[in-house]
């Protein structure tokens, strides 16, 4: 049997033109080579913390992360989901905090919104104004209001007894301490809720509100059955945006109540207690975990948060 | 279809970004240190009149050997949590730190972030290693290895008000019952006016009960170690510290740290301050205080076993184990803690030094408030110490700070002594 070996015809196919090795290896890879900035931005900055917290979370790292560590699996996680100590109620407070806020201010950043919509001489002064608590840092915030609320020599307790009323211990106080950094909070950032829905205020059409008051709608009905429907998608994007900044709130209760968020904890949230578990104790494995409990519950609120919104776009 | 010049024209653009993200990660993981000619040092520390000191002295080490000196200060807090951060890092771009020693010496030497410096001190006579006093170069040695130079020394004292003790015939206090006594009759809470101002935070009070703690006979911790915040002694210095902030202290003292208790005291509202003598210097500012003329010093009053305050070393200065210029930051170290310096930071930013000859020099004590000075030369019956000694300290804080809380909330001490007793235990145990 003989068969013959195709000899390989050294003119037929020509071959593809090479040029530089490199310049043909990037023709191939075009799309790669185009996205790799992104892709390793993205990798070393978010994939990467992520991905160590995770790894750490695991373990029991302590003092430093070079220090030989182990392994315990879930132990952390297991341990903060049984401590009804610090945990249950940083969570409580977290979610207190968050609500609170959340509600005052996306109730009075409406009022002021639709007060401002109007045309009224002076109107550019006073958003100047309201705008000012935006620009402020927050933890000088937080060490004026400390100053404003010292029980003692503060102003507000001037201010209490001038008008014939007890004076409060404000953040020094047990029971009144998350409540008054709720009131800082309502304080510096309504004005960002106003500046949103007045955004959202002005790209509302007015056909609709002209067609309900020539049937003769008064202005609640107008304002409840066609303003507040169609301003809703705004609402919620501003809703989501202070939720997630009011969870993660720092600064100010840092500023006004210290490390350990005040000498009863009364005012540790979440974030505090992550921040006091691995800069204070040194705890990194323990933080990992209780920072990825943090992470879930924040994911979780997001995504019904986002349910409920599409559900109330679609009606 | 891309024809080839397309390509070529993108390939032209992607190029040069690659190879440049590709260099700046390059030179992100380079070792920029130079272990030859040093040119430059950089010292971070937290703010203290120490640091406020080094800002002229730095100037004068750069006029001297050329060699700039970068500062970089931090509040306390701030200052441990950049340390945490650079040194898990290794990072070798700072050369020389300053420290609490008692806060993080365990720790940061056990973490290998702190540089050997026992044959430093003892390599050069004229600088003298021993004449630093005992208490401070125990302080900064740990199992028989040097970790830094103390650089500020700091005792429990007790501020009042010399105008109205005198007003009220009250004989300055020398025992703990006549402080509490003379903070009674002084109360006047009606008019804005309190007894007694000190720290009542959880936290930051831990360091200023200590020394009622050791004047009523007890300790954070026995002789081996173990926990004893649960003994009667113990159980006795918290109802009192606590009772006298409930009794005659201002409202809200449980949110007070040392810069809101003296912030009391400064504005004239409060009689008595217990706290660091290194915060002289706050009362005696007449743009932030009230209490120039009519602020005087007295030694820490008697307890049932004595007095007791503590006497610790609040500044350290060490060298980073992964700076790559040691040599260079121990000169740098050496010339500011010098006699001479030593005695310019006393006399200039009334720096109290670790220095004995700088105490007995009366040049530069002079600066210094002379009440405060015979204090400081009188270290009888003083104890090295103001808070637990363990390598997690700031747990055991919040652990052994909450029975104080709960005395000045009009609680039940005992009970959560005991508890705190129990969990402080188990915190040491962990440790073993």
């Amino acid at each position: 049997m003989a068969t013959t070996t195709p000899q390989q015809p050294r003119y037929a196919v020509p071959r593809p033109r090479r040029g530089s090795g490199l310049t043909s290896w990037a023709d191939r890879h075009i799309k790669w080579l185009f996205t790799a900035p992104a892709i390793v931005f993205v990798a070393a900055l978010i994939v990467f913390p992520i991905a160590y917290t995770v790894f750490l979370s695991f373990t029991d790292s302590a003092s430093s992360v070079t220090r030989p560590f182990e392994f315990v699996g879930f132990e952390n996680y297991a341990r903060w989901l049984g401590d009804g100590e610090r945990f249950w109620p940083a969570v409580a407070r977290t979610a207190y905090f968050t609500v609170t806020a959340l509600v005052i201010e996306l109730g009075l950043g409406l009022a002021i919104a639709l007060l401002l919509r109007k045309a009224f001489r002076g109107q550019s002064i006073v958003r100047v104004f309201i705008l000012l608590p935006l620009v402020a840092t927050p933890v000088a915030v937080g060490m004026m209001w400390l100053l404003i609320f010292e029980p003692s020599i503060g102003f507000a307790n001037v201010l209490m007894k001038s008008l014939g009323l007890p004076p409060q211990l404000w953040l020094s106080g047990t029971d009144t301490a998350l409540n008054t950094i709720i009131f800082i909070d309502v304080w510096q950032w309504t004005p960002m809720v106003v500046l949103i829905l007045l955004a959202g205020l002005s790209t509302l059409p007015e056909e609709p509100d002209e067609a309900a008051r020539v049937d003769g709608a008064n202005a609640w009905q107008r304002f409840r059955h066609i303003t507040l429907p169609l301003l809703m998608p705004t609402l919620g994007a501003a809703a989501i945006l202070r939720a997630i900044d009011a969870m993660k709130t720092f600064d100010i209760i840092y500023a006004t109540k210290g490390r350990t968020g005040g000498s009863n904890n009364e005012a540790e949230t979440l974030n505090m207690l992550a921040y006091n578990e691995s800069f204070g104790n040194s705890q990194y494995g323990s933080a990992a975990a209780l920072l990825m409990l943090f992470l879930m519950f924040i994911v979780i609120i997001l995504t019904a948060l986002t349910i409920l919104r599409s559900k109330g776009n679609r009606v | 279809m891309i024809t080839r010049s397309r390509r070529s024209r993108r390939l032209a653009v992607a190029a040069p970004l690659v190879l440049a993200l590709t260099a700046g990660m390059a030179a992100c993981s380079s070792d920029s240190g130079d272990s030859g000619e040093v040119s430059s040092l950089t010292v971070i520390a937290a703010n203290s009149p120490w640091t406020e000191g080094l800002k002229s002295l730095a100037s004068a080490y750069k006029e001297e050997t050329g060699i700039t000196v970068n500062l970089e200060f931090y509040g306390n807090e701030q200052l441990n949590d950049t340390l945490k951060v650079k040194l898990n890092a290794q990072s070798s771009d700072f050369d020389v730190y300053g420290y609490q020693v008692q806060d993080v010496m365990r720790e940061f030497s056990r973490n290998g972030w702190l540089a050997d410096m026992s044959d430093y001190v003892t390599s050069d006579a004229d600088w003298d290693w021993n004449d630093f006093q005992q208490s401070a170069r125990d302080a900064v040695t740990l199992d028989g290895t040097v970790y830094g130079v103390p650089v500020m020394t700091e005792r429990h004292i007790m501020y009042y008000r010399a105008d109205l003790l005198d007003a009220a015939g009250i004989a300055v206090p020398t025992t703990l019952d006549e402080l509490a006594d003379a903070a009674a009759q002084l109360n006047d809470p009606a008019n804005g006016f309190y007894g007694i101002a000190m720290r009542g935070a959880k936290v930051p009070l831990v360091t200023q009960f200590s020394s009622f703690l050791y004047s009523y006979g007890g300790d954070f911790q026995d002789e081996d170690g173990n926990a004893t915040v649960d003994t009667p002694e113990a159980k006795a210095a918290y109802a009192f510290y606590g009772g006298l902030l409930k009794d005659y202290g201002p409202p809200g003292a449980t949110n007070m740290g040392w810069p809101e208790a003296s912030a009391i005291f400064a504005q004239g509202n409060a009689a008595f301050y217990l706290d660091a003598d290194s915060q002289a210097y706050t009362f005696l500012d007449p743009a932030s205080s009230a209490v120039v003329d009519t602020v005087a010093y007295g030694a820490f009053p008697a307890g049932p076993e004595g007095s007791h305050p503590y006497s610790i070393v609040p500044q350290t200065v060490g060298i980073n184990e992964f700076s790559k210029k040691k040599d260079a930051a121990w000169d740098f170290i050496k010339w500011v803690t010098n006699e001479e310096n030593s005695k310019a930071l006393l006399a200039d930013e009334t720096v109290p030094s670790a220095r004995d000859s700088v105490w007995a020099d009366d040049t530069a004590t002079a600066g210094f408030p002379q009440g405060l000075v015979d204090i400081v030369r009188n270290s009888e019956g003083t104890v090295g110490h103001d808070r637990p000694q363990l390598e997690q300290v700031a747990l055991a804080r919040e652990i052994v700070g909450a029975p104080a809380i709960t005395a000045i909330e009009g609680g039940d001490v005992d009970s959560i002594a005991d508890k705190a007793n129990t969990d402080f235990q188990k915190l040491i145990d962990g440790e073993k």
